[in-house]
């Protein structure tokens, strides 16, 4: 029932592409797209308010560690990419390896951003401190606990793909996976760019 | 009934009834104290009216998400229940020790029955919602053990789905954050701080899971869709439940002592709260829409679409007015927070409740659904008691509105009990509906005393000629 089926079909137009994966976790994810673009708007209407204080605080943020995550996130989304091609093509044990290679970057950015996490603890910063971390560690912990959720679900599909649950025909649940996956990706990119990067 | 043990349900439902009919009484006693302040002075004065209004809300709500539990997790798990004489007895110390302390509240007064309770060795009393004296407390922990070791031990033998692990789990949540209850420093900074994780972690966070499961169980027994689509949206809903309710509870530590950030945050994710609300509207349609047949019990269907919907006006839309920090900073403490309360209860649990034993009781008696006249008399009492309860939110929402524009944001703010009388017309609405609902109220329990069985072949005659 969650998949779109056209009663058109003596028309010539060609039939619209169905949204990948389960219809199920579109409606996750356009729930979770609103809460982290309310998160966004927060942050921009507190940032309005106090634009010297975020740019100077902005600075002390590890623009490094968060370039590298981002490029590690991107690669991941990208590996996942190529998983559910492998599985298009019936070739089940290409796609098992493009999703460990997946959770493995997941598992990097994970340590990473622990690292910077312990970094910003070692120099006294906290929820407290003021608006802009605030809203830092508020996000990022927030996104963190996304890329765990995210982590979650690739590894269910990795079992069920190690364990021959998907094939070239039956396939919806790697989808499933992989555009949780890239919403994940997605939200980190903005994050990355309107808390590390734009001032 | 598919299982024998589901019977014990029943006393949990009949009690759960009873109660919410003297919970609406003391409402009534209460609300008319608000007009005229000595009505059944010094015999039941507000504070003790009010509490038993809110104390009986609590335990016949606990009675009917027990009673559904019963019901429940048998049929999902297909086995019986691990102990029904368990059940039953859990059931009788609960309602015993339930009306002992409703009893102690009307007749000793509340100093002395703190004194000769124990209160001072293990201090528990005094907060709102939590008046009950240490053995009471104490009870309600021995009742959920109960409960959780024989659903438990019931899911452990059974079959495991997603509607029975939701439900288990949540109600393991449930016992787990009344633990609070027996924290209570002097420093009260940190007592309101784990306070507010009791009774508001539960309407906020645990039993809307409890909801859930209890509306995906009734879907799909009367609409005969899909488990497993159901399932996925029950999924959804209880992870946008936690993402928005663990941390929008913040919302109640504004101003409290509690640290500044908490403005912000509890403002952002408490105002992303009514989202569950509004996938459990489309939940429920969307089951409607794809029913694969036409259940007898209507009345039942009714209550099961009714609650999503009271359940966002009440707890998402009364919930998101107030819930912004600047919003509250004005309407703290008003009766903007009686409204939401009375909407958010009515419409969430005390609806939800209403349809599991609307579908249940009938099974638990034997029959599919009631009589079309047994029906019909449980429909007008469903709107009745809507329709009052709208029109107690919005007395209440006038009232908040006049105690905000002549008391909170005025130049010159008038003292409390000026304003008060201002009020006093919408005080005057509220009882009325007040009265209105309790006729709703009795119309709906006398839909259980009329007689017939429904009648396949009224139903069969209908679909033909249509």
């Amino acid at each position: 029932m969650f998949t779109h089926t056209s009663n058109l079909s003596h028309r010539i137009e060609p039939e619209p592409q169905p949204l990948p994966g389960d219809f199920a976790i579109w409606i996750f994810i356009f729930a979770e797209l609103l809460v982290f673009g309310v998160l966004f708007a927060a942050f921009a209407f507190a940032r309005s308010a106090h634009v010297e204080l975020f740019t100077a605080s902005q600075r002390t943020l590890n623009r490094t560690a968060g370039f590298a995550n981002t490029l590690l996130l991107i690669t991941s989304s990208y590996l996942v990419v190529r998983a559910n091609h492998a599985i298009k093509t019936g070739d089940r044990k290409a796609c098992w390896h493009w999703l460990l290679g997946a959770l493995s970057l997941g598992t990097l950015f994970l340590l990473f951003k622990i690292l910077e996490f312990r970094q910003d603890f070692a120099h006294g910063i906290n929820l407290s401190s003021n608006l802009f971390y605030m809203f830092y560690l508020a996000l990022t912990f927030f996104h963190f606990m996304h890329v765990i959720m995210g982590m979650v679900i690739l590894a269910a599909v990795a079992i069920n793909t190690y364990h021959g649950r998907y094939s070239a025909s039956n396939h919806t649940g790697v989808e499933t996976g992989a555009s949780y996956w890239h919403m994940v990706d997605l939200v980190w990119i903005i994050l990355f760019a309107l808390i590390y990067v734009i001032h | 009934m598919k299982y024998k043990s589901q019977k014990v349900a029943m006393p949990y439902f009949i009690a759960a009834l009873a109660l919410f009919l003297g919970q609406i009484i003391f409402g009534l006693i209460a609300g008319l104290q608000y007009l005229h302040g000595t009505f059944l002075f010094p015999a039941l004065p507000f504070d003790v009216a009010h509490m038993s209004h809110t104390n009986l809300l609590i335990v016949w709500l606990l009675m009917a998400f027990m009673g559904a539990a019963y019901f429940i997790v048998p049929e999902e798990a297909e086995t019986e229940l691990y102990s029904p004489k368990l059940a039953l007895i859990t059931f009788w110390i609960f309602l015993v020790a339930g009306g002992l302390t409703i009893a102690a509240y009307l007749l000793v007064p509340y100093a002395k029955l703190a004194e000769v309770t124990g209160n001072a060795v293990l201090p528990t009393m005094g907060r709102g919602y939590l008046e009950q004296p240490l053995p009471t407390k104490i009870g309600i922990v021995l009742v959920a053990l109960s409960l959780l070791f024989n659903v438990t031990m019931t899911l452990i033998k059974g079959r495991k789905t997603s509607i029975n692990l939701i439900l288990v789990g949540s109600l393991w949540g449930l016992a787990i954050l009344f633990l609070p209850a027996f924290y209570f420093p002097q420093d009260t900074v940190k007592a309101s701080f784990g306070w507010w994780w009791i009774v508001h972690g539960w309407v906020e966070g645990d039993w809307e899971l409890i909801l859930g499961a209890l509306l995906g169980f009734i879907l799909i027994k009367m609409t005969g869709v899909d488990r497993e689509i159901v399932e996925k949206w029950l999924y959804i809903i209880v992870a946008m439940t936690l993402i928005s309710g663990i941390i929008g509870i913040g919302h109640h530590y504004y101003y409290t002592g509690a640290p500044g950030y908490w403005i912000w945050l509890g403002s952002i994710f408490s105002a992303i709260e009514p989202i569950p609300f509004i996938l459990l509207i489309a939940f429920s349609f969307k089951m409607l829409l794809q029913r694969r047949r036409e259940h007898p019990n209507s009345a039942a269907m009714l209550w099961a679409l009714g609650t999503p919907i009271m359940a966002f006006l009440g707890a998402g839309l009364w919930g998101f007015i107030i819930t912004l920090a600047p919003a509250q900073y004005y309407m703290h403490g008003t009766n903007f927070t009686a409204a939401h309360g009375h909407l958010a209860f009515f419409g969430a649990y005390a609806m939800v409740s209403l349809a599991i034993i609307s579908y249940a009781m009938p099974i638990l008696r034997g029959r599919v659904a009631n009589s079309n006249s047994a029906q019909r008399w449980e429909i007008i009492g469903f709107w009745t008691m809507v329709l009052s309860m709208i029109a107690i939110t919005l007395a209440l929402t006038g009232a908040g509105i006049v105690t905000v524009v002549l008391q909170r944001a005025a130049d010159n703010p008038m003292g409390f009990m000026q304003v008060q009388d201002k009020a006093r017309v919408f005080f005057w609405i509220r009882e009325f509906a007040g009265v209105t609902f309790l006729l709703g109220l009795l119309v709906y329990l006398r839909s259980f005393f009329i007689k017939g069985e429904y009648m396949y072949a009224d139903e069969v005659k209908r679909a033909l000629a249509a």
